[in-house]
């Protein structure tokens, strides 16, 4: 079920993929032949030059937006932290979670003091700053 | 006599003149300018469409992941015999039918059953398509299926309001759709960033009152108290700490309301009084992690628990006080936050400060931490 409904998102996406390279294509094919009609037909050329350069910057922003709301569902997993503790010498690190961890788990024992160490938080940081709007 | 075509006479009508690529551009103009006037409506609900079908398709891709993710972490830790596939399809259909209304008296003791006929079906479930896993294990799996089963029901609404819209061509069903579309994908990514949290047995934002507690519990006994919840006797300030909180680190919240009250009638409704800590809902341009302070019962869900708490302090007299930890719906069931863990030792100096200004010396009062303990111990 889920992978005929996924490959049903993906092919919506390939249609639309093909919509836009055959306007990509016409609108170059416009542009060539407005190059070759430039003596001849200067009027016509510049009406093919106005609908080339159309066509190609909506087939580009299309193309841009589709990718754009590609990148936009995927699901990132955030960096998430295990801060470790020494709660007699203070000691101190940091490394990435591991599954199992949990906040006041006993680890092995301590580098400096050889007592046991715990877990003594885990959290996720964000980068990105939150927006004020001025007010 | 001489004869004008429309195609001489309409351009120099609308003003063009001249040459007759302007004629053209002005014919152009007026054509969508009468389209305007008549289909405007039309298309406007056409743009609305195809903004909701773009979110639709988000919702769908969020809803496969997160059956995709249960799936597989349910073979990872459960060991199962046989593919999970289908009874997980069969668990993300479950509903609940809450009791009726129309003769509100008794009504929360019903939704109270319900909810734990609820509880103990689904986990026997997750016992049953994860047959390796530990207690721990069980309760992060549930909160994961919980969490999927929240996406499937999410894109299933939107679903049908867009299919019904399209069908009946109502740009009312259309317009309502794609006004709360930004709260219901706000809410549906959030569902989506829970679900790594859950399987993988992360702290949670909602775990801010636990962290608390945890802290002030730990390295003292704790004891279990019903429903799913420990207690631990703290001295804090020459006072008696009675300190509740669910039972680590599985994925749980507890019956606090329970827990509350079996610990006051420990105690024979002798409580200075009780403290509650939780997670707020912090409006925007509010700072996740900020701490503020009130009275009432800090404890969102169906109401069962807040309403139990609520009546054993009306009964025994006990003043009730809440510190909040503010956080939007993302963070609080999304991996916790350097902001809101750090803000755990902030909560500890207000509820000092309360049990010092409140409470007097060789008093005991209870300190509750409300909220998912995944991933805290105690």
């Amino acid at each position: 079920m889920s992978e005929n409904s996924s490959s049903a998102t993906t092919k919506i996406s390939t249609y639309l993929m093909m919509i836009v390279l055959i306007v990509m294509a016409l609108s170059i094919v416009a542009l060539v032949s407005a190059v070759y009609l430039y003596e001849s037909d200067f009027q016509f050329a510049v009406v093919l030059l106005a609908m080339g350069l159309l066509a190609m910057g909506l087939s580009v922003y299309v193309l841009l937006q589709s990718r754009k709301r590609m990148a936009s569902m995927k699901i990132e997993a955030p960096k998430v932290m295990t801060t470790i503790e020494c709660k007699k010498c203070g000691f101190k690190s940091v490394r990435e979670f591991q599954r199992g961890d949990f906040i006041f788990k006993d680890l092995d024992p301590c580098q400096k003091c050889n007592d046991k160490m715990i877990i003594t938080a885990i959290y996720k940081e964000v980068k990105e700053k939150e927006k004020t709007y001025g007010v | 006599m001489v004869m004008f075509t429309a195609m001489e006479v309409l351009p120099n009508l609308f003003g063009g003149g001249g040459d007759s690529i302007s004629s053209i551009l002005s014919m152009v103009f007026y054509v969508i300018f009468i389209v305007f006037v008549f289909y405007g409506q039309r298309i406007q609900m056409y743009v609305m469409i195809r903004e909701v079908e773009g979110s639709l398709y988000k919702l769908k891709y969020i809803k496969e992941e997160g059956r995709k993710i249960a799936i597989e972490t349910i073979k990872e830790i459960g060991k199962p015999q046989t593919d999970p596939s289908a009874r997980v399809d069969r668990y993300l259909e479950y509903f609940t039918i809450s009791p009726q209304s129309m003769d509100p008296a008794g009504i929360v003791y019903k939704l109270d059953h319900i909810l734990d006929v609820r509880d103990t079906r689904l986990k026997d479930e997750v016992k049953l398509m994860a047959p390796a896993s530990d207690e721990v294990q069980i309760n992060n799996l549930e909160n994961t299926l919980e969490a999927a089963m929240a996406l499937n029901y999410i894109y299933k609404v939107v679903r049908h309001y867009y299919i019904q819209g399209k069908k009946t061509l109502s740009l009312y069903i259309i317009m309502q759709l794609q006004m709360i579309l930004p709260l219901v994908m706000k809410e549906a990514e959030a569902y989506a960033s829970a679900l790594k949290a859950f399987a993988d047995g992360q702290p949670i934002g909602d775990g801010a009152g636990p962290l608390v507690a945890a802290k002030l519990m730990h390295g003292y006994e704790t004891r279990k108290v019903p429903k799913d919840c420990v207690v631990a006797s703290v001295p804090i300030e020459g006072r008696t700490a009675l300190i509740i909180k669910a039972e680590g680190p599985g994925g749980n919240v507890g019956k606090p309301g329970e827990a509350v009250q079996a610990v006051i009638n420990e105690n024979k409704g002798k409580i200075a009084s009780v403290i509650m800590i939780d997670a707020g809902l912090k409006l925007e341009g509010e700072t996740v992690g900020e701490v503020a302070e009130g009275i009432g019962a800090a404890i969102g869900g169906p109401g069962v628990d807040q309403f139990k708490i609520e009546e054993s302090v009306v009964k025994h007299k006990i003043p009730l006080n809440a510190v909040i930890v503010k956080e939007d719906i993302g963070d609080a069931v999304s991996p916790m936050r350097k902001e809101i863990a750090d803000s755990a030792d902030k909560v500890i100096e207000r509820v000092k400060n309360v049990i010092l200004e409140r409470t007097k010396e060789g008093d005991t009062l209870i300190i509750v931490g409300v909220g998912n303990t995944i991933g805290i111990g105690q």
